[in-house]
Formats: C-alpha cells, sequence, structure tokens
C-alpha cells in the first residue's frame, strides 16, 4: 500500500499487519497499532462528525480521551452497537465498522448544518429560553430537538457480551504508565511491596516513549530509550501486575478504586467469541500514587473548530507513535515551548512546517534555538484571527497582539496551512484526585490548579505533570524524591540519576485571544463538543450567573460525554478575567466519576437475568408450575397469584377458587411467611414488649394474633405467634416483612434490652406451611392424620397440635385468615411438597382447589382482616384501623404505647379504615382512587383513597376497603370516587362485609 | 467505601454493613412518664452534625450484631468503633 501520509519509521505500529475497516461504509486500511484516528488520519480523513449545536463540521482534534469531535458509532448489530466511542482511543481491529454521530442524512452533507447560519439566535439558554416556553409545547419541540441532536443510537437488543466483576487488593496501585508512573511502580517493587501498574493504552511509556530527542536526556540516554529499559526492566518483579487497556473509572474514600480493563475490543469479531469483553475491577490499595499525566489546552481564537486543526501534541504523538502525518503543510500556534517539540518532528520526518505563531514576545530556550536551526519560521508577539476552509482548514489570518494583549494591531498576514497545531499550555489530570475528596491549590504562573498537599486525603500522592511538573528533569527527580519519601524508602536504584531537559523560559497566557473582528462576529469555541464559545460564557455572565456551576449549565460548557476535558480551564479563565476575580478563588466545578464513560454492561457485571436479583421459591414451587400457576413476586419470593385453569381469565379463576374455599375446601401454600423461632427465659416479656398486646397468660399450646408497631405508634407488621413450650414461641411475620422485623427485634434486645434472656432464630426456610379452609378441611385433615382429635374440645381455634405425618414431625395451627374453619400443617420443607400432594389426593373428593395470593386477599377483605402494607402505609395507629381492642390497657410499656396519645394521633379526623359499598354492586374500584365529598367545591378536598378493592363471589357484589378522614363516624355516609370517564357513588360501611358473627371458624 | 473494623469480626468491607443512625440514644424507661415534648425529643429528635459524629452500625451480613462507631462525616474518617454499652473511647 503506498501512502503519503505515513512514514515508515517505528517500533509502534506493526505496517506487515493490514487491518481493513469501514468508516461510513467506506472501506480503508490501517495497520495493527492504530487507533481508528490514526487510520482515517492515514487516510486523509479528517472530517468525522457535525458539532452538536450548529452542525458545524469537526475533525479529530486529539489523540486521547479528551477528545470532544471524534465521537463515532461502532458496528450496526443491534445488539452490541455501541454509541459515543471515542475514535482516538479505540484499537483498530479487522471488520471494525465505524458511523459519524449527529449528522443527518452524511457527514458530508447535513441537514443541521443550517443551525450554523442561525447561529446568531442560538445564544447561551437557548433551549431554556426558547423550548420552555410554553411549557405544553415541549413535548413537540423535543421530537426535533432530539432527531436532530443524534447523540448517537442505543443498542436495541439485549448485550450478549460477557462482563466481569474481580476484587484485587495490594500494597500500591500506580495509575498511569507513563515515566512517572514505571518509576513509582519501580521503586515500590524495589521495596518489595505488591504493587499494580495500570495504564489505559495497549503500551505503556505515556509520552516520553516516543520522545526521542537530544535535547532530553536520562542518564546520557535519549529519555524514550532509558524510559524502554526501565519498563523491560520490570517484567523481573514477581510481585508487579501490569494492567494496560485499563483506565481508572472512580476513585472512592479508604483507597477503593474501580477500573476498567478492556479484554477483548481490540480483538476481530471472530476472535472475541465467548471471551469476557471487560472486567471492572474493585481495587482496595494501602497506598495510591497517582501519575495521570496531563492533557494539552486548546487556544480560544476565531474559528479554531475547522477539521484540521488539532492539539500540537497530538500531532507529535501521530508522527513519532503512529507514524502519520496530519497534513502536508502544517502550522502551528503556540503560547508555549511544547509546539517547538512537535514542529522539530515534523521537521525531521521531512513534513513541511509553515510558520510557528507564538504569542509571547520571545524565548531563548534550547528548544525553540533547535527549532531555529532547523530553519522553521517563527512569528513572535502574534494570534490567528481568522480560519477559512469549511471541511477542512485551507488557511488563517494572524495579526500582531497589541502590548496588553487584549487587541491585535497592523496588518494582516494570511497563511496556507491544511493543519494547524495549537497549543495553550497544560492541564493536569486532577480529576481522580478530587474525586478521592483531595482540595487544589491554584498556581499562577502556569495557570494550573494542583493537589494541595495540605489537603490531601492520606495514604496517596501525585506525581508528575498531574502534580504540576511538566519537563523532564522536574518530572523525574520529583517522582523520585515524593514516592522514597511516601513509602519510606532509602535507598534506590535511581539515586544517581542525571537528567538534561530544555527548559522554559517564558510563559504568556491569553484565555480569549482578540480578534480584529468584533467579539459578536466571532466563533471562538470553548467546549467543541457541546458547541459553546466564549461569547456564551460572557452572555451568562452578563445575564446574571455567578457560580461556575451555574455558568456550566447554562451555557452546557463541560456537559458532554468529554466532561469539558479541554474546556473547563478556558472557562474559568474567561470568567474570572470578565469578573476580575482570582482564578483560584473561583475554584472548579465538580470532577465526578466516571472519568471516561463506562458501558452498562461492566458496571453491572454478570448481574443481569436471572443473576440480576435472588429468586426465592418455595418447596412446593414445581408443582405450583406443573399446575400452571400465575406467578406473583412477593418480595424475593414468588408466589401462586391464581391457578387458571382451561384459559380462564385472572378474574374467573379468582372467583371459582374464592367460591370454592368456602363452599368446600381450599389449600394454600403459606411457606412465605416469616417464621421467627423465639426462645428464652424472658421470651413472654419480651412479646409483651413488642406487641400491643398481653401475652405472659398465653397457655402453652395457644395463638395469638399480634399487632407491631414502630415506636411513632405507627402499624408495622402483624401475624400469629402460637406458644410451642413455657419458653418457646414460634412467631409469624408478613411474607415481605420478615427480615426487617428480625432485624428490629434483633436491635431491641441488642441494645435497649441486653438483659432479656432471648434467642432469635429465623425459621422462614425450615420449615413449610400448607394452609387448608373451608367447610371440608376438618374431614381433609382426619384423613391424613386419623389419629388426631379434631374435635372443637381438643382442638379449638386458635391452637396447636404437635403431631406426625407418615412419622414426620408436624405442628397443626387451627388458626384462619379466611374466616373458614381451617388448618395450617407446618413442616420441615423437604416433606413439604410430598404433604402437599397428600392434601390433595385426600381433598379430592371434596373438590379441593389450590388457590393463590389473589384469592386470598379477596378472602381476608370479606373479613374485613388488614394486609399490612397493603391497607397501612406507615401512617395508620391500631385506632385508625378500629383495632383499639388489641391495644392492651394493662401493659406498661410496649413498642410504639407512648405515640399512641400524643396530641396528633389522638385526633379524630385521622383517616380511618372503612369499609366501601358501592351504590351499584357490579362497580369494582379500581384500588388507589380517591374518595371526596363536594365534587362542585373547589378545590375538592380528598378524604382518602381505596386500599383494597375486590368482586366477592360470596356476596355477589362489590366489596372495597378505603381509608377515610374522620372514618369512624362517617358509617353509612354516602362518597363520591371521581373517575376518568364518571363518577362513582359509595357508602361507607362496616370493614366486616362477610360472617360478622364468626360462625364460620367453627362450621 | 469504608473499610469498617466490626468490634466481633474485625475489619471488613462496608457493604456487610448497615448504618443505624444516632448513637447513645436511650429509650426512655418510664415513656409514660413523658410529656409529649419529651417523647418527641426522643422519637424525631437527631442530630446531624458536620464533623465528629457518633452512629450506630450494625454488621448486617456478618455477625449481626450492632456497634458504635466515631465518625467524622466531613472527611468520612472512621476514629473508633466500639461495643454496645461500652463508653466512646473518644469525646
Ligand atoms: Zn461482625
Amino acid at each position: 500500500m503506498s501512502n503519503e501520509l505515513r512514514i515508515n519509521k517505528n517500533n509502534f505500529i506493526d505496517q506487515t499487519v493490514r487491518i481493513s475497516f469501514k468508516f461510513n461504509g467506506k472501506k480503508l486500511f490501517g495497520f495493527k497499532g492504530d487507533t481508528l484516528a490514526s487510520a482515517l488520519l492515514a487516510n486523509d480523513i479528517h472530517l468525522v462528525g457535525r458539532s452538536f449545536k450548529y452542525h458545524r463540521p469537526r475533525g479529530i482534534m486529539t489523540c486521547g480521551s479528551e477528545e470532544p469531535n471524534a465521537i463515532v458509532q461502532i458496528g450496526s448489530d443491534p445488539a452490541s452497537t455501541e454509541p459515543n466511542v471515542r475514535a482516538t482511543e479505540i484499537e483498530l481491529y479487522e471488520g471494525l465498522e465505524a458511523f459519524s454521530q449527529n449528522c443527518w442524512p452524511s457527514v458530508n452533507f447535513d441537514v443541521g448544518g443550517i443551525n450554523n447560519l442561525l447561529s446568531p439566535i442560538l445564544p447561551a439558554g437557548f433551549y431554556y429560553k426558547t423550548f420552555m416556553w410554553p411549557a405544553s409545547f415541549w413535548e413537540k419541540y423535543e421530537f426535533f430537538i432530539r432527531y436532530s441532536a443524534g447523540l448517537g443510537k442505543s443498542p436495541t437488543k439485549a448485550d450478549d457480551d460477557l462482563y466481569d466483576h474481580q476484587y484485587a487488593h495490594c500494597d500500591v496501585l500506580v495509575i498511569g504508565g507513563g515515566i512517572s508512573g514505571v518509576i513509582s511502580a519501580k521503586l515500590a517493587v524495589e521495596k518489595g511491596l505488591d504493587t499494580i501498574l495500570i495504564d489505559d493504552k495497549n503500551f505503556l511509556g505515556g509520552s516520553t516513549i516516543y520522545q526521542d530527542e537530544e535535547s532530553s536526556k536520562i542518564n546520557n540516554a535519549n529519555s524514550n530509550q532509558w524510559l524502554a529499559r526501565e519498563i523491560e526492566s520490570l517484567k523481573n518483579y514477581k510481585n508487579l501486575v501490569i494492567k494496560s487497556r485499563t483506565s481508572l473509572a472512580a476513585f472512592h474514600g479508604y483507597n477503593y478504586l474501580l477500573a476498567r480493563e478492556a479484554l477483548t475490543d481490540h480483538l476481530s469479531v471472530h476472535e472475541r467469541k465467548n471471551k469476557i469483553r471487560q472486567r471492572l475491577w474493585k481495587i482496595r490499595a494501602q497506598k495510591v500514587i497517582i501519575a495521570s499525566g496531563s492533557i494539552e489546552r486548546p487556544l480560544i481564537f476565531n474559528n479554531n473548530d475547522r477539521p484540521g486543526i488539532i492539539l500540537s501534541s497530538s500531532i507529535k504523538k501521530y508522527i513519532d507513535y503512529f507514524g502519520v502525518k496530519t497534513g502536508k503543510n502544517i502550522s502551528l500556534f503556540t503560547n508555549n515551548d511544547s509546539a517547538y517539540e512537535t514542529a522539530i518532528s515534523l521537521s525531521k520526518s521531512g513534513v513541511n512546517v509553515n510558520v510557528i505563531i507564538d504569542i509571547r514576545e520571545n524565548s531563548d530556550s534550547n528548544i525553540v534555538k533547535e527549532a531555529q536551526k532547523l530553519g522553521i519560521k517563527i512569528l513572535w508577539g502574534h494570534t490567528i484571527v481568522e480560519t477559512n476552509g469549511y471541511k477542512r482548514i485551507k488557511s488563517f489570518e494572524a495579526m500582531k497582539l497589541s502590548s496588553n494583549g487584549g487587541n491585535v494591531v497592523g496588518n494582516k498576514i494570511k497563511f496556507n496551512s491544511d493543519c494547524i497545531g495549537i497549543s495553550g499550555g497544560w492541564t493536569p489530570m486532577v480529576h481522580l484526585y478530587t474525586q478521592s475528596g483531595g482540595k487544589l491549590q491554584f498556581k499562577s504562573n502556569d495557570n494550573i490548579f494542583i493537589p494541595d498537599e495540605t489537603k490531601t486525603p492520606s495514604e496517596q500522592i501525585s506525581v508528575g505533570s498531574c502534580n504540576g511538573d511538566f519537563e523532564l528533569d522536574d518530572v523525574v527527580n520529583n517522582t523520585i524524591y515524593n514516592v522514597k519519601k511516601f513509602i519510606s524508602l532509602d535507598k534506590s536504584s535511581y539515586d544517581k540519576i542525571n537528567v538534561t531537559c530544555s527548559k522554559e523560559s517564558s510563559k504568556k497566557n491569553i484565555w480569549l485571544l482578540p480578534s480584529d473582528k468584533p467579539l459578536y462576529k466571532t466563533k471562538p469555541f470553548l467546549d467543541f463538543q457541546n458547541d459553546s464559545t466564549a461569547k456564551d460564557v460572557k452572555l451568562a455572565l452578563r445575564e446574571g450567573f455567578k457560580s461556575i456551576e451555574h455558568v456550566k449549565r447554562y451555557t452546557t460548557t463541560g456537559m458532554g460525554t468529554d466532561q469539558g476535558k479541554l474546556s473547563n480551564m478556558h472557562a474559568l479563565g474567561i470568567i474570572a478575567d470578565t469578573t476580575g476575580t482570582n482564578m483560584g478563588e473561583l475554584g472548579t466545578t465538580t470532577f465526578r466519576p466516571p472519568y471516561t464513560p463506562l458501558t452498562f454492561g461492566t458496571i453491572v457485571g454478570r448481574n443481569v437475568g436471572k443473576f440480576f436479583d435472588h429468586t426465592r421459591k418455595t418447596a412446593i414451587h414445581n408443582w405450583h408450575v406443573d399446575n400452571k400457576a400465575e406467578f406473583e413476586n412477593v418480595g424475593q419470593w414468588k408466589r401462586p397469584w391464581y391457578f387458571p385453569k382451561n384459559g380462564e381469565t385472572m378474574h374467573e379463576a379468582v372467583q371459582r377458587e374464592s367460591k370454592a374455599a368456602r363452599e368446600s375446601a381450599g389449600i394454600l401454600d403459606a411457606s412465605t411467611l416469616g417464621k421467627i423461632d423465639i426462645q428464652g427465659s424472658d421470651a413472654s416479656e419480651f412479646l409483651n414488649r413488642v406487641y400491643t398486646n398481653a401475652w405472659s397468660k398465653l397457655a402453652i399450646g395457644k395463638c395469638r394474633y399480634g399487632l407491631m408497631l414502630n415506636e411513632d405508634g405507627m402499624v408495622y407488621d402483624d401475624g400469629v405467634t402460637t406458644r410451642l413450650a413455657e419458653n418457646h414461641y414460634i412467631m409469624t411475620t408478613t411474607t415481605g416483612g420478615a427480615a426487617n422485623v428480625l432485624s428490629k427485634l434483633e436491635d431491641y434486645l441488642q441494645t435497649e434490652w441486653p438483659e432479656l434472656d432471648v434467642y432469635l432464630t429465623t425459621v422462614t426456610d425450615q420449615y413449610s406451611t400448607i394452609s387448608i379452609c373451608g367447610p371440608n378441611s376438618k374431614n381433609i385433615i382426619k384423613k391424613i392424620i386419623p389419629d388426631l382429635n379434631l374435635s372443637d374440645e381438643n382442638f379449638p381455634h386458635m391452637s396447636f397440635k404437635n403431631s406426625k405425618i407418615d412419622g414426620v414431625n408436624c405442628r397443626i395451627m387451627r388458626i384462619s385468615f379466611t374466616g373458614e374453619h381451617s388448618y395450617e400443617i407446618n413442616i420441615q420443607s423437604n416433606y413439604a411438597n410430598d404433604v402437599w400432594k397428600a392434601c390433595m389426593d385426600a381433598g379430592k373428593e371434596f373438590n379441593i382447589t389450590p388457590y393463590g395470593t389473589e384469592t386470598m386477599h379477596l378472602l381476608r377483605a370479606e373479613k374485613g382482616f388488614i394486609i399490612t402494607g397493603q391497607d397501612t402505609d406507615g401512617t395508620l395507629t391500631p385506632s385508625d384501623l378500629q383495632m383499639d381492642w388489641i391495644i392492651s390497657k394493662k401493659k406498661y410499656d410496649f413498642i410504639g404505647k407512648r405515640s399512641l396519645y400524643r396530641s396528633d394521633t389522638i385526633r379524630e379526623d385521622r383517616k380511618q379504615l372503612v369499609g366501601l359499598l358501592t351504590d351499584d354492586p357490579k362497580e369494582v374500584l379500581e384500588e388507589g382512587a380517591q374518595l371526596v365529598e363536594d365534587i362542585n367545591k373547589k378545590p375538592v378536598e380528598m378524604l382518602g383513597h381505596v386500599t383494597s378493592s375486590y368482586y366477592s363471589p360470596n356476596l355477589n357484589k362489590s366489596i372495597a376497603l378505603a381509608i377515610v378522614k374522620s372514618g369512624k363516624k362517617m358509617k353509612g355516609k354516602k362518597l363520591i370516587v371521581p373517575m376518568e370517564e364518571k363518577n362513582i357513588n359509595v357508602t361507607i360501611t362496616d370493614t366486616v362485609f362477610y360472617d360478622k358473627e364468626n360462625k364460620r371458624l367453627n362450621a | 467505601m469504608f473499610i469498617i473494623n466490626c468490634p466481633y469480626c474485625g475489619k471488613r468491607d462496608q457493604v456487610e454493613f448497615s448504618c443505624g443512625g444516632e448513637a447513645h440514644i436511650e429509650r426512655p424507661k418510664q415513656p409514660t412518664e413523658l410529656s409529649d415534648d419529651q417523647w418527641a425529643e426522643y422519637l424525631f429528635m437527631r442530630k446531624n452534625i458536620k464533623g465528629v459524629q457518633f452512629e450506630r452500625w450494625n454488621h448486617t451480613h456478618g455477625c449481626r450484631k450492632w456497634f458504635n462507631m466515631v465518625r467524622d462525616t466531613s472527611n468520612d474518617k472512621i476514629h473508633a468503633t466500639y461495643k454496645m454499652g461500652e463508653k466512646p473511647p473518644i469525646k
């Protein structure tokens, strides 16, 4: 392949391995080691996308994670396509397919480009000002905004890839494999510490590894050669783990860090099969060394966003690392020395360096002299005032800066160039440091925020350029000194290191460079991804925004997927200049994790599908499945909801089940109810304190219903507790409340009443519960346990018997949640399925009917029994539920007692539980529906709402429970349930609808 | 994510624990003797300190024991953990 933009001299790209890929449908070629961006540039493709708001053509601007423009969609498979991928970070692989985002119909002809012409009417806050008013129009605007905004396409099918989570523990974690990271890791392993070194690239060495210059030397070798040998030497240490292609996502307190390792993203699609795509490392490190480096700043000048305008250091990386020329006639625009390194690299590679525009008056550092020796033209004290070229930079105009830098003077000088390298200095990457809680200080000579070592959380340091050291000698010497101190290392192999490099001698910074045109006629872009300009920031300030956080949101500066890595410092600088404040006092916006975007797959790891949450199944679950139950989720439990027969609807099934349970026999799997075994000499006293009613006198072998309150007097849970022996009870709780009730009881035992001799054990899973109810329940139990005396005298309602079924111990409780004569069989769970089947066989002649939670709810509602969590919501006292009978008057104290006569809880106009009957007995109310008295008085007063509502087949009418203000006093009163289409008339009744005399319990 | 030193089990990850709010608030022994205001003080009023705070924690997914913790809410530094009923080792 002949390619005039490739040079054939480097160690990093394997030019023997050709890789084919597609960009916007066009087949192209690159080499092994390329990123998508370097391969595109080698194919002379700069234009890769359109900007967010004005749809201006945008090109590749950087070579790393700070890239604002080259954001692409990878792949077209509906399950694996990925939006918002930075072309500068993705490694080229065979068959890679990438598409431009944010352009329609194509990147070369984009309809939204019209926004660029409309830009005078699209200022800061435009979306807020225009589309938010009138509010009702938002729905109409939204479609068009979202369509043209185009932030990539989400996958439409489930992600097939595998993701993993793994924990790692180490003495030292080094973040960043550039020169300071490599030195830090070497020192740590020399000390004998277990060390992990992570770097987001596939190759260690940062920017020094291609820094092949005579002017920067370490121990008399060029710095790149020295570093290559150091990296090689790291392989000898068994106590070092190097993780490349691993980027740090978050740095939390207590040195808990999250890192994403990309395992297959660089492989061709067929090589990825059955491999884990990405792994999230959860790292606990005793000590953390941040060596995250710095990124180059752009310069802010008129029309600084054209394709072909690239960060100067990125041009250097493309030429020195990837062997790619970003243009044939390149100019540089700078305020510091680093652009000169780029100029020298380009010149040595045979690329014409047209001119260096330097805003400084002069510089006599070695590197500048070296550039001058190569014959590179430098224009001191000048700035670029205009650039030309729509889809690719063609030319630019420069003018001399006035002495104070606020204006331009003299004549315009025009230069032709197909690429401009810009360098506005360097920004230390302090994101991770601040995420961990560290505070920053402002260093005004370099206009940078760096870690304030007096306000740094313990057990971490920042080294290298992320700590504000930009010159090689400072980086190396300070890293060695600081790391040795940090890990208490006395001697190291670096103690006699000798570093020489060019030293920068002059500095100048202008956040917003002037043009010969007035500001309002220029487009000096700040945030390239979100299309906000310096004008927008100034407008926001004029409109009264002062806080950096507010300006950021109003102008959307720094709110793209790059989180403003390139733009934040300039925004701050312009705010400081405009308002006359010091940048250090302004502070920065908050840096939040993740440092670079993470896929959802990586975040959730293996916790998908059936692993998303635990599923609890009863011992009888398979029988329910075999018998076509529909299931309901109750907490983590799968409970049979109803058992439809012959294509019945839910309503039909529930009506049938409910009738059968009252007419003959119904059977329910009640195993999910919480069961707590309570033992100890103070067990009775303990129950006295946790339930509202009295327990001391409950005879052995008897059961009692109890209501448990919170300390605020509100109903918390309920259930039946049975006294098995003198100091032994078994408590049942609601299904959903089981874990919380146990925790609450443990809390009281451990912290308030440690003097009580009581032991709590959860036995919910150990015992299964089969409930048989209905007039024939007795006959069925008689068949299964023939020798048990079921007479009311021997075995009355609310009592229990130890018994055996086929030789297996079980507890039979005669308790009822349906109002029917009923029994609960409690048996060790591994026998439950067999016992259930035995019950079904025995009940066959009585048409025993399995029922689910819906019928259970209906039957108990006919009896007016509450379900905590459905009829209660944590705001109702026992009295509100018309259950005053359950409050012991004699007990001195129990949980919540004192709250029952607070001024608020004794109010008579509290919401109270009532029954409701609809005037039309066929009309079934919606649960949650509001209750009102006077529909015409505005505003309509809401008196309460419906909590439970069913059609009762046993009463042949609709019944409901509700909570209503002053409901206790309202029996017989007519209320209205206003619905969308009609108003439903209802009458307040007693809460018990069926068998008010409880005759059926003993039927 | 803290590393918490359970007084019974030793150092464990925060995911094993749950926080139970302010520590050293004793349930009144004779609630019926209290006025509404006094009872409300116990029931509702909790400090929300920026700085050193005494908290109840439970080793929920471990030994299930409750214990107390001295934590600086401004920087999440845990100064001490100690068993229920013990006096705080720090004032
Ligand atoms: Zn523990």
